[in-house]
């Protein structure tokens, strides 16, 4: 019996449970349902989640916790000469898993009987070939000991699934019964029903905490596999980027610095454009603009936040980089050879500017809205003009929340990915020129890990280590900003 | 005291016009919320306009230094002069306006500076001081005019914001009389203070009279006899009646001021 | 009297001014109260030409994605070489491999072109052609061989430097260093496109096709991504609108205030500014190093991108929520409801257009999100064949929408350029039709309490 076989299972017995619980409730009140403590569902309701609630449960818990005890079980039967030929005990055993998983496969497309499958040999069959006819690629041939591990794999896995399915349905049915005996007139079943639903409520808002435990988890253990790879100071210290590609070689230099510099030279630029830019415009929009400017220009510039990021780097790749190069490059207007080729910071900073312009100025916006319109009028009444107001009464006020708005702008610039990927360059680089190629920390972490880099080598790890640095830097920067901007709020509320 | 008052209202009466109204209609979109108001008001007194809430005797008071110019809706007609020149002229400058008709608000409103930053704006802005040494004098006159000096002389450069409601309100008294205004609005300034507050900023409003003329917006009829020499009843958007505070609450004209001041509307 | 006595009295050391003349003074505060102001309006303007800029440069170079230029040609389909056997077997058909149409074509073009003095070789005439001709003659001959013997005419895809050139992207000059095309063709087209043998015409096939390899991207469509991206966004509201949703009563109606909902609801709020690559990271960990999902799998996009959307969904649904007044709840308590009846009768409902609205929002930020996709193996993927059902469409490999505008993006050929723009223009139609939606929803069911 598969896994799906035996949710569809659990989901009839419930579904049947809902029924009969229902239909037993009303029975003991004669179709009088005013008798009943709870309306007549709440008892077909409480017995279908009494069965599957723990059938769930049990069986979420052992498809986690069943490969690792397989494993187990097996892992000693690969001796220690195999392992190294191998290279790791991970490499071995997922051939082990693939073999078993074809010799599944084959023996469900009846290429082999169940006797055959379980008799095969090295020596008298062609395995490779027999698995081949049901559709399955092994990459080498079969030896004995992965052989054996499979069949026993496949041993061990099987019973794994019996006792699991007949601990599941028990459970079940176990529910059921529970359920289905406590139903009485006075029965709370609401009540039962309604504790379940807020369980599956908590549950959810979880889920939000559990991304970022999975983000975490997911960063640290592979950084440590990282760190124990690669020296953490050449990592943290290291003044060149120079990862070798045949990916096992070794000699790669990974330093983060010259990343860094490219992911906070590209920001700076960014943040010079579009925060004075974004401030202005929603100074203007926020004091001076009529109402019909406004129902116009604003949404107009929101469009700009709704593009998506990957157009914004064909922009630059295609359009500003092309035409910085013909301004600032060899044979230029400026008749000055800044620039090689159309990736640089600035391509990639006055991109992300345009794309930050309308988050600067709809954070600005709020902000400056909520200054209390008093100030504005005490100023104005003892004869400031309307721009003296502004810069000497409204700005101080606002100053707190348009630094919030200015950090949250800034983590979102280092954290921008599609943009620099095609609009930066790939050359890391440790340069002052804004007109030359430099590479950020999320340019690489796309570069590192795309491709057919196997997960065990320090070029592919190391961008686990990028991705931890780079979270606990937006991290930080978004709870500083968050931090400040609450404060402000508190202080005119 | 009531002696020396009376004194006092004697001669006031005797001053020259500062502000002269006429036929002013004001309207906020559909509301006609000011219907052909006429008034004149006096130079180096102080004069009240009462009247129930929502009857427009705070949006007369905002025409007087066009404060509603900050509101889009509204729209003023009529002739308000001060010193004989129309405010609603096209030549005028509502900056150069407000600088002569200062103001003081309902709610406390000091920016979020230092105290001496709130003083020290309105001369700065307007040029008053020409070095530190006149600015600190100015600071210094116009805290001391808003009678508030002692309290604050050895933190100055302390947030405004920090002050109780009753220095607050006379810090902005203190900062408005420190662009050296000719007149001084102020709206219902001690709605929102304590009455040990308010006491001690009718004192002061008392005390400018011999500067500023000075008019007030109060929805207490007690506060408007206190500090008034004269005092204007507004109803429903109309001007009912205008006259010496004493005759006023002593002796109305109209029948609706006596409802009012009997306490039978409002 | 306190200080005030100290003070007075003060004579009113400023003379009467008029109002009526501006000063010097007030004269430069006015102009730098101009200046200010145009400073404020240039920085909108500023952010709008970037806004029309960036607008028609997609238009300009996206449009011509849509059309394709076709090469009208009648070829012969001798019996002899596509069915020696004569008896129409489809074994037989497909025997003969798209090279053997190859000199069919050849011939045709030849024959075509006879009229027309050119110095090309007969062999390198076919150039001009897409390679993909011979297949579309192959899989006309399979499917009704009937036409076998006869002179059929077909609407073959012109190359794509033809298409350039005629499109004005490829000019005779940059011809001098490329080997897939020489100025004498050009000759001939001008010529072909005078006699009417060559058009140029919308072009469903990119709108509806799927993705080609780097050497032939007249052939190139975006129509199997969209489908990918189509089965990410059935997984990302499948599983973020009733989580968020579950997520959002809790913490709006449920939660008591305590540090656990404190660190749920800043759990949030910052994820919600989590930079998207990193989503990309923890679902290349979670689902495929861990989970051993299936890479390149819409379901595993899917999965990822409800992780990044979660946070704006649950934001959105919090302030639907909180926009139901309380009084709505207390009468429901009132009439003996319990709170989680309350909840779900009555401050749901009334709070679901708020809650579609900030969900079709959030589903459109997915659906234009690349970086995550990008760690998932979602890209450098060739998504030639269409998923051939439900649970394909969610597990077989595919690309999506920005992903392969992303691919396409990254190819050497200046071909794929526009491809790439054609298909921003698809995804923005895209996100446009639901941002649409969402202000209609607004409009519709706003209710102000």
């Amino acid at each position: 019996m598969t896994t799906t076989t035996l949710l569809a299972l659990i989901l009839i017995l419930a579904a049947a449970g809902w029924i009969l619980g229902r239909r037993r409730a009303l029975a003991m009140v004669e179709g009088d349902q005013r008798q009943l403590h709870s309306l007549p569902n709440y008892y077909g309701w409480q017995v279908a989640i009494f069965v599957m609630v723990p059938a769930f449960a049990l069986l979420a818990l052992w498809l986690a916790i069943q490969p690792f005890a397989v494993n187990m079980g097996i892992s000693d039967m690969i001796p220690e000469e195999r392992v190294a030929q191998a290279g790791s005990r991970a490499l071995v055993m997922a051939d082990v898993r693939r073999l078993a998983g074809g010799l599944d496969t084959a023996q469900a497309a009846g290429v082999l009987t169940a006797e055959e499958a379980r008799g095969l040999s090295v020596e008298a069959n062609d395995i490779r070939d027999r698995l081949a006819q049901a559709g399955v690629a092994l990459g080498s041939a079969v030896d004995a000991v992965t052989l054996r591990a499979a069949q026993r794999y496949r041993q061990l896995a099987g019973w794994g699934d019996l006792a699991r399915n007949i601990a599941v349905i028990v459970v079940a049915v176990a529910g059921f019964a529970l359920a289905f005996r406590a139903i009485a007139p006075a029965f709370r079943a609401r009540n039962t029903v309604e504790r379940a639903v807020r369980y599956l409520l908590i549950f959810a808002a979880f889920i939000a905490v559990l991304t970022t435990v999975g983000i975490f988890l997911s960063l640290i253990f592979n950084t440590v596999k990282f760190l124990g790879l690669y020296p953490a100071e050449d990592f943290f210290l290291g003044l060149n980027w120079n990862p070798s590609f045949s990916g096992r070689g070794g000699g790669s230099e990974l330093g983060i610095l010259p990343l860094l510099w490219g992911t906070l030279y590209i920001s700076f630029v960014a943040l010079v454009v579009a925060v004075p830019i974004g401030l202005m415009a929603a100074i203007y929009l926020a004091e001076y603009a009529s109402k019909k400017v406004r129902t116009y220009a604003k949404p107009a510039l929101e469009i700009l936040a709704g593009i998506p990021t990957i157009v914004y780097g064909l922009f630059a790749l295609v359009t500003v980089g092309p035409l910085l190069v013909d301004v600032f490059g060899r044979g230029g207007l400026l008749g000055v050879n800044w620039m090689q080729g159309g990736t640089a910071v600035m391509t990639a900073g006055l991109v992300m500017g345009i794309m930050l312009i309308p988050f600067v100025s709809s954070l600005s916006d709020d902000i400056i809205n909520s200054v209390p319109q008093s100030m504005r009028d005490g100023s104005l009444g003892i004869g400031a003009t309307h721009s003296e107001t502004v810069r000497q009464v409204v700005m101080p006020a606002a100053l707190p929340g348009i630094v919030g708005a200015v950090l949250l702008a800034a983590s979102r610039a280092i954290g921008e990915t599609m943009i620099v990927v095609l609009g930066a360059g790939a050359a890391a680089r440790l340069s002052l020129n804004p007109f030359d190629a430099m590479t950020t920390v999320t340019a690489k972490i796309v570069s590192q890990l795309t491709g057919d880099s196997d997960f065990s080598s320090p070029e592919a790890l190391v961008a686990f280590a990028l991705g931890i640095t780079l979270f606990v830097i937006t991290l930080g920067l978004n709870v500083f900003a968050l931090y400040i901007v609450r404060r402000y709020r508190e202080q005119y509320e | 005291m009531d002696d020396f008052f009376q004194a006092e209202r004697a001669l006031s009466t005797m001053q020259d016009t500062k502000i002269s109204a006429r036929n002013v209609d004001v309207r906020y979109g559909d509301t006609h919320a000011i219907k052909d108001v006429s008034v004149e008001i006096a130079d180096k007194t102080v004069t009240a306009f009462i009247g129930p809430s929502g009857c427009g005797k705070s949006t007369f008071l905002r025409c007087i230094n066009r404060m509603n110019d900050t509101i889009s809706i509204a729209k003023v007609t009529g002739h308000i002069d001060i010193d004989g020149e129309d405010i609603y002229d096209s030549r005028v400058d509502p900056v150069q306006l407000r600088a002569k008709v200062g103001m003081v608000f309902q709610k406390p409103n000091p920016f979020p500076k230092s105290i001496y930053d709130n003083v020290a704006y309105g001369p700065k802005i307007h040029g008053l001081a020409k070095n530190k040494a006149e600015l600190d004098d100015i600071v210094e006159k116009a805290l001391r005019r808003g009678a508030i000096w002692d309290e604050v002389k050895d933190r100055l450069q302390a947030p405004g914001t920090g002050l109780s409601g009753g220095q607050q309100q006379r810090l902005c008294i203190a900062r408005a009389v420190a662009t050296e205004p000719e007149v001084l609005l102020m709206d219902e300034p001690c709605s929102a203070l304590d009455p040990i507050a308010t006491a001690q900023v009718e004192e002061l409003i008392d005390e400018l009279r011999q500067n500023y003329s000075v008019v007030i917006v109060t929805h207490s009829m007690q506060q408007a006899a206190r500090v008034s020499q004269k005092t204007a009843f507004f109803h429903l958007g109309h001007m009912v009646e205008f006259d010496e505070t004493d005759k006023i609450f002593t002796n109305p004209q109209d029948s609706r001021t006596e409802s009012y001041i009997s306490g039978r509307i409002g | 009297m306190t200080d005030a006595t100290q003070g007075a009295p003060f004579p009113a050391s400023r003379p009467t001014r008029s109002i009526l003349s501006e000063d010097a003074r007030t004269r430069k505060r006015n102009a730098a109260e101009r200046r200010f102001k145009m400073y404020g309006m240039a920085a909108l303007g500023v952010g709008i030409v970037f806004l029309v800029l960036l607008l028609t440069t997609i238009v300009r170079n996206g449009i011509p994605a849509f059309t394709q230029t076709f090469i009208v040609l009648e070829v012969p389909l001798p019996e002899a070489t596509l069915d020696p056997n004569g008896e129409r077997l489809e074994a037989d058909l497909k025997k003969v491999s798209t090279f053997g149409y190859n000199p069919l074509i050849e011939q045709a073009l030849i024959e075509a072109t006879a009229d027309i003095p050119t110095e090309i070789e007969d062999g390198d005439l076919d150039k001009i052609l897409s390679a993909s001709a011979g297949a579309i003659l192959r899989n006309t001959v399979i499917a009704d061989p009937s036409v076998i013997g006869t002179l059929q005419e077909f609407e073959l895809l012109a190359s794509s430097r033809v298409d350039g050139y005629l499109k004005g992207r490829v000019e005779r000059a940059d011809l001098a260093r490329d080997n897939n095309l020489d100025a004498a063709h050009l000759d001939l087209i001008d010529v072909m496109v005078e006699r009417g043998d060559v058009e140029r015409r919308f072009n469903w096939q990119f709108v509806l096709g799927s993705d080609a390899s780097e050497s032939r991207p007249e052939q190139a469509g975006i129509g199997v991504s969209m489908i990918g991206s189509f089965f990410m966004m059935l997984v990302v509201l499948g599983l973020s609108l009733p989580i968020g949703v579950a997520a959002s009563i809790y913490l709006e109606e449920f939660a008591p205030q305590n540090r656990l909902t404190d660190i749920i609801e800043v759990n949030i709020s910052n994820l919600a500014a989590v930079p998207s690559i990193v989503f990309g990271i923890l679902g290349l960990a979670a689902f495929i190093q861990f989970a051993h999902l299936p890479q390149s799998a819409p379901l595993v996009g899917g999965l990822t991108l409800t992780l990044m959307t979660l946070p704006t969904i649950v934001i959105s649904t919090r302030a639907a929520l909180k926009s139901v007044p309380p009084s709505i709840r207390d009468a429901a308590l009132g009439v003996g409801a319990s709170k989680m009846q309350s909840v779900f009768h009555h401050v749901l409902p009334l709070a679901m257009p708020g809650i579609l609205t900030g969900t079709i929002i959030g589903l459109a930020q997915a659906l234009g999100e690349t970086a995550p996709l990008l760690l998932i193996g979602m890209v450098g993927f060739i998504a030639s064949n269409y998923p051939d059902g439900v649970a394909e469409g969610f597990l077989s490999p595919n690309s999506a929408m920005p992903a392969q505008i992303y691919e396409w993006a990254k190819r050497a050929d200046p071909a794929y350029y526009e491809r790439a723009w054609g298909g921003i223009i698809v995804l923005l139609l895209f996100l446009l039709t639901m941002n649409l939606i969402a202000v209609l929803l607004r409009r519709r069911f706003e209710r102000r309490w």
